[in-house]
């Protein structure tokens, strides 16, 4: 299991909108496949899979604001 | 660093050379390069952004002939014209250890520099990403982010005529007033000579 963690995006950026979820749960991913759209003030920002595997949990949902280090979804690694 | 100058372009045609060579970058590690063009006019709805803050009717854009396109940049509402100079980078955010904010301040510190060369005193505000004259935009940013690799980018306002048309939105969601070169020096510039300008500045900082 690879719980996919919101990343620092950069100093004194502390949260993200969550705009969009390229997968829904099931799907199988690859690393560096395109996961989750992510907002903030002025940035769209792709946040790639980590791993490959099957998407087994989104745990945040279009529209909600996430801080670093959340929790966004649960891989379950091949 | 791979000057590519597309000159006066659709908003639409000018996303699409974006998407494929940030694409390219990612992918096939293609030499990242800096895109400037100008644009016909065009609102765009950034990622973050609402129709909502397009004050103006449907009507009324048709008669000025100003479109209207959703936008993959992060940020909300904008007007692009002709009288502005377009600059989309695409480059690898590993040369700014990977630090959105960071590659947005340097974004504005290039457009503040070129600006003094022209005889104007610009400056950030904390939290309000952009670049001002006083209580006025000159230049607006919003960028997206594929794989560490940045595409969209910065507008800067040359012209003084396509100001009008930003009463056709809240730039950005905000009331706020937009400037100009122009408008600032009180003399004509031509677009070239900024696009120039630009184009030098950041390619003497990323070198």
């Amino acid at each position: 299991m690879h719980t996919v963690i919101l990343p620092e995006l950069g100093s004194g950026i502390e949260k993200a909108i969550v705009s969009f979820w390229f997968v829904k749960e099931g799907d199988m991913v690859k690393e560096k496949d395109d996961l989750v759209e992510l907002t903030t003030d002025k940035a769209a920002f792709n946040l790639p899979s980590p791993c490959s595997g099957t998407l087994t949990e989104i745990l945040v949902r279009e529209g909600d604001t996430v801080r670093v280090g959340d929790a966004l979804a649960v891989i379950q690694e091949q | 660093m791979e000057i590519i100058d597309l000159g006066l372009i659709d908003y639409a045609q000018a996303a699409q050379v974006q998407a494929g060579r940030c694409r390219d970058v990612c992918g096939s590690g293609r030499d990242e390069c800096l895109i400037f063009c100008r644009h016909h006019p065009v609102i765009t709805i950034g990622r973050s952004g609402s129709p909502a803050n397009i004050t103006a009717s449907p009507e009324s854009l048709r008669q000025k002939e100003i479109a209207v396109v959703r936008s993959p940049r992060g940020g909300d509402v904008t007007y692009h014209g002709p009288g502005q100079v377009m600059i989309y980078p695409i480059l690898r955010l590993s040369r700014f250890a990977l630090d959105l904010h960071r590659y947005l301040r340097f974004l504005e510190e290039a457009v503040i520099a070129v600006l003094a060369g022209c005889g104007i005193r610009a400056h950030q505000r904390p939290g309000l990403t952009g670049i001002w004259v006083g209580e006025r935009k000159i230049s607006s940013i919003g960028i997206r982010v594929q794989h560490w690799v940045s595409s969209h980018g910065i507008a800067v306002n040359v012209l003084q005529d396509d100001l009008v048309n930003f009463s056709c939105i809240r730039p950005c969601g905000m009331d706020i007033a937009m400037t100009s070169v122009e408008t600032v020096t009180n003399v004509p510039w031509e677009p070239a000579i900024i696009q120039d300008r630009m184009a030098r500045r950041l390619q003497s900082c990323i070198q």
